[in-house]
């Protein structure tokens, strides 16, 4: 493919050359820049898809990198590559930003050029964060995603956005500092940003890191990336910059930018940190179990259903985390796919509210009531989304927490079992939420001359509820895309134990990866469980 | 003493060219009205100051009074430029103000003739008198609106203020003088550094030096003076004489051998107490002038940070090249002068008659009444935050750079946790500009868009920020190159 040898810089900066065209265009002509922004956002897309076929499913590493100087002291490289994970992230990103676009077709109405350019900006930053392969380019694309999403949250949202926006901003920007010591500080040990350079360099054995270095320097991009996805206690910032966001804004927050945090921790925090990581995962664990728990019980007693949806993320990514911190492979793979069905399903409850919102401008439970009389189709997409969401199986949300509370299992059943609580609270918040909203008599008048969801909307959700129905009964397609990525990302845990007891040039463990994800995953599951055995 | 030859009026010619306008300025002022003709000339005379650094030959000049190297030529260019666009910048501001420009334009080349001084000092004596010039000079300037109170105000206590401090620099030097025999830096360097004397008078021009650069605790005037000064004399506050004074103790610090450990503690206490006053102290202003201020209070203290890392990689046994530190120093400097004066030049412009609109309520709704103005204040504040693909990104990730590599890990995470501080107060004036609207009707007399002079320095120092972010290399050839950094040992 004569593409692929600059598709990742094309992935990442299209959508910069659409805002240029759009800020070329008339502010007044409203329709002209919604239609423009989509077309590009699609194209967008299509170009993400190329990436099905050109990363290799079998081979570890990656594919497509680029690689140019950029500064020369310290050496700051423009480093791009692509993996089975950061694909399918990339992918979700541009597949929910042209839906973002649709989604705001009746809901923003003010400086809609500045809204379009601000989402396309964003859709750069947040692709140039999953393709990144330097440390510093990297955090580079993590800092400048923030300032279009304040601007999203803080202008575009409803009324305690400046609060809302500061928060956000304040949080994050405190753990990316601690990342940028803890970068500057690996820097200053290893003389390079360039990830794979200092992950050979961990491996060969030429840069060994003390235990309370390692620790450290963990703990500064874990907080960081705890911060992103958020883990209890680090979460209050979400639920205000959630509800207080635009639905487009709070789609994109949910469905992509947490997954940042999670992202980085499979990227960086296991394979630089693995001893730390291994010490630290205990901890990790219990604090993924409280927010399971906490966020589904505190989206029980919520009466305002963005806040719902909002604690219900914090709950789905504790699940998140404890897949990483279980070091299975079976577990990793099922976290990695709860980032891509948490992002299609939450999104879309996002969008569910959002529509419910233009109608009614509130979020208020208590406000609804019997909706699914005025309008069944939203009910039906509703109900649809919120089954996916708590697991049931078949749809996306099911194979996610089976894999993690699976690899999980294997190693500590009691975290397992906490965390199995968090599947059922789910079915609890969604299903007595939905009951409360949709079902019953319609309690206030004004609801019952509520229109049914329009031609857009439906599209919008057809889509989704497609990707939902794949994602659940097609699993394989994507697992076994990410099997190998995070058997590598295990693998380089393992290193450090490896080297004193693998035999001098033994061959790691060989992955089948031909017909069936789940052979697959449970043969990769074994031997890493008898590592663990061995430690 | 040998009479000064060519060389030595060589070594000295910037300074000669800027003073020459400056007295020429003011003998045009009965002759010519028209204000432009004057900017036009002053801008001409501090380029030309800039430009003839070319022809300077290096070497000590006067029997080692001055010394004219790449390090002083740096910063007389760095010097030379912030001056000019000063000038450029005041222009519609004098006429706004309905001020006299001769006299005006006259104390800025005179006061950058003072810092030029200052950069190119080898003898303490020579430093004082540059200090001088550019102090004096100063006073007069910040009292330049005689007719408002702020402004004489603020000449009245820089001018105390600033006395006690050149006092003590004096003071300072006498020690130094009683202790060695000789005001050289050179015989400085040799000086034995375990004496008191020599540490006491060497502390005593530390603080006055600090005074010049407002560390803290000897801050307290600069938000006062930035308040009231006119604004583009502000501009010219926070950029010149703070670059020309780091340069000075760039230089003495450079020198001073040995106890190193001594000034190492000196320079850690005075940037961690810096930087909370700065950042600190800047969010609570509503005055947006004020809160400028105490932002570059704050950037003072960053610079010390880098300082710190300088003492301590200097000292013998530590094995660390203190390299790194010297050009972050520099590329702060460059990064935040350049900065600093476009933030101000907006500031100024934006302010009205009479300043009046400064206060952070004004800017309520810039985003749409101004776009390029707030588009560009925007991005000088993220650069002053330390956003990347901004010029102050790379600023503060070479000084974090430098402080880690000393191994001064607590002061670096002093340091980011002072960033995240700074970040709430500048987010603050965005999120104004951006997502909130005016109250009320705006007043008849705002301001409506730039003068098309501010927007030239504004343009100017837009298009420098976003190419020191995207491209440092090339500057950062320059201020790593050794032979700079080996001129100021």
């Amino acid at each position: 493919m004569e593409l692929s040898g600059h598709l990742l810089s094309v992935l990442i900066f299209f959508p910069a050359f659409g805002a240029l065209a759009l800020l070329l265009l008339r502010g007044d002509d409203e329709i002209w820049i919604r239609r423009l922004t989509f077309v590009v956002s699609v194209v967008e897309f299509v170009f993400s898809l190329f990436l099905l076929r050109a990363v290799p499913i079998n081979a570890p590493g990656y594919s497509l990198v680029e690689f140019a100087r950029w500064i020369s002291a310290p050496p700051i490289n423009y480093h791009l590559g692509v993996d089975g994970i950061s694909m399918f992230l990339v992918i979700l990103t541009t597949f929910l930003t042209p839906i973002c676009v649709l989604a705001s077709w009746h809901g923003v109405h003010h400086r809609i050029k500045e809204f379009h350019v601000t989402l396309l900006l964003l859709e750069v930053g947040v692709v140039g964060v999953f393709l990144s392969l330097d440390l510093f380019l990297f955090f580079l694309f993590w800092e400048i995603m923030l300032i279009p999403m304040a601007f999203l949250i803080g202008i575009w949202g409803h009324e305690r956005r400046l609060y809302a926006a500061m928060k956000f901003v304040i949080y994050t920007m405190a753990g990316s500092i601690l990342m940028l010591v803890g970068i500057i500080w690996l820097y200053n040990a290893t003389g390079s940003f360039d990830l794979p350079i200092i992950q050979q360099m961990l491996h060969d054995g030429v840069l060994t890191l003390s235990t309370r270095t390692e620790m450290l320097l963990f703990l500064a991009f874990f907080i960081a990336f705890a911060i992103k996805v958020p883990l209890f206690p680090l979460h209050t910032w979400l639920p205000d910059a959630h509800v207080e966001a635009p639905t487009a804004g709070s789609v994109i927050l949910a469905g992509v930018l947490l997954k940042m945090g999670t992202y980085g921790m499979i990227r960086f925090c296991l394979p630089l940190f693995p001893e730390a990581s291994h010490r630290a995962a205990p901890y990790v664990a219990v604090l993924a179990i409280i927010g399971i728990i906490y966020g589904a019980l505190v989206a029980m007693v919520q009466p305002n259903l963005k806040k719902l949806v909002a604690y219900s993320s914090v709950s789905h990514l504790g699940f998140v985390v404890l897949g990483i911190f279980a070091f299975q492979n079976i577990s990793m793979q099922g976290a990695v796919f709860q980032m891509l069905a948490h992002g299609v399903s939450t999104g879309a409850l996002f969008l569910l509210v959002g529509m419910l919102y233009e109608r009614r401008h509130t979020f208020e439970i208590s406000e609804y009531g019997g909706l699914a009389t005025p309008m069944p189709h939203l009910a039906a997409f509703f109900l649809f989304v919120a089954l996916s969401s708590m697991g049931l199986p078949m749809l996306n949300g099911f194979v996610g927490e089976y894999l993690i509370l699976l690899g999980t299992f294997l190693v500590h059943w009691k975290w397992a079992a906490w965390a199995a609580t968090g599947v059922i609270f789910s079915a609890c918040y969604l299903l007595w939420s939905y009951q409360r909203v949709f079902f019953g008599e319609v309690t206030h008048q004004k609801n019952r001359a509520l229109p049914d969801t329009d031609t857009r909307e439906n599209w919008m959700l057809v889509t989704v509820v497609i990707v939902i129905l794949w994602m659940g009964i097609g699993s394989p397609f994507f697992t076994r895309r990410f099997a190998v990525p995070c058997q590598t990302v295990l693998e380089q845990m393992n290193r450090s134990f490896a080297q004193e007891a693998r035999l001098p040039g033994s061959i790691p463990i060989a992955v089948k990866t031909d017909s069936s994800g789940r052979i697959l995953a449970s043969t990769a599951t074994s031997t890493s469980s008898e590592r663990s055995g061995t430690r | 003493m040998t009479p000064p030859g060519t060389q030595d009026i060589l070594r000295v010619l910037p300074e000669l060219a800027w003073c020459g306008a400056g007295v020429l300025l003011m003998l045009l002022q009965p002759f010519v009205k028209n204000r432009q003709a004057l900017t036009f000339i002053a801008m001409l005379s501090a380029a030309a100051g800039t430009l003839v650094t070319f022809k300077a030959a290096f070497g000590e000049g006067f029997g080692g009074l001055v010394q004219c190297d790449i390090f002083s030529l740096f910063f007389h260019w760095l010097i030379g430029l912030v001056a000019f666009l000063v000038i450029l910048a005041s222009d519609s501001y004098l006429e706004r103000e309905n001020l006299d420009a001769a006299e005006f334009y006259a104390l800025i080349l005179f006061a950058t003739a003072g810092m030029g001084v200052l950069a190119s000092a080898q003898e303490l004596l020579t430093a004082f008198i540059g200090l001088e010039m550019s102090s004096i000079s100063s006073y007069i300037l910040a009292g330049y609106r005689r007719d408002s109170i702020k402004s004489s105000e603020s000449a009245v206590k820089y001018f105390l203020l600033g006395s006690f401090a050149t006092a003590f620099f004096l003071y300072g030097i006498a020690l130094i003088y009683g202790a060695t025999g000789s005001t050289n830096l050179r015989t400085l360097a040799t000086a034995d550094p375990s004496s008191n004397l020599v540490r006491l008078g060497l502390s005593l021009i530390l603080v006055g030096l600090g005074f010049k650069v407002a560390a803290a605790p000897f801050q307290v005037w600069t938000p006062d003076v930035y308040e009231g000064a006119p604004t583009p004399v502000t501009a010219l506050f926070s950029a010149g004489p703070k670059a020309a004074t780091f340069a000075l103790l760039l230089r003495i610090f450079a020198t001073v051998h040995a106890a190193t450990d001594f000034w190492f503690w000196a320079f850690w206490i005075l940037a961690v107490l810096t930087m909370f006053a700065g950042n600190l102290g800047a969010l609570v202003q509503s005055n947006i002038k004020r809160l400028l201020a105490y932002s570059s209070i704050a950037h003072a203290g960053y610079i010390l940070v880098a300082m710190a890392a300088i003492t301590t990689a200097k000292n013998s046994d530590s094995g660390l090249d203190p390299g790194a530190a010297y050009a972050a120093v520099l590329f702060y400097l460059l990064t935040y002068s350049l900065v600093s004066v476009g933030a101000f030049t907006i500031v100024s412009d934006l302010g009205g008659q009479g300043e009046r609109y400064l206060d952070t309520d004004d800017f309520a709704g810039l985003g749409t009444r101004q776009p390029f103005a707030a588009a560009a204040l925007s991005i000088f504040l993220l650069s002053l935050l330390g956003l990347p693909v901004t010029a102050g990104f790379f600023g503060k990730l070479y000084i974090f750079t430098a402080a880690v590599k000393s191994k001064l890990i607590w002061l670096a995470i002093l340091m980011a946790i002072n960033s995240v501080i700074g970040a709430y107060y500048y987010l603050r004036i965005i999120v104004v500009m951006y997502m909130r609207e005016y109250k009320g009707n705006l007043p008849a007399d705002a301001p409506a868009s730039l003068s098309p002079t501010a927007a030239m320095v504004v343009i100017v120092a837009v298009l420098a920020t976003l190419y020191l972010g995207l491209a440092p290399n090339h500057i950062l050839g320059i201020v790593l190159d050794p032979n700079l950094i080996l001129s100021a040992r």
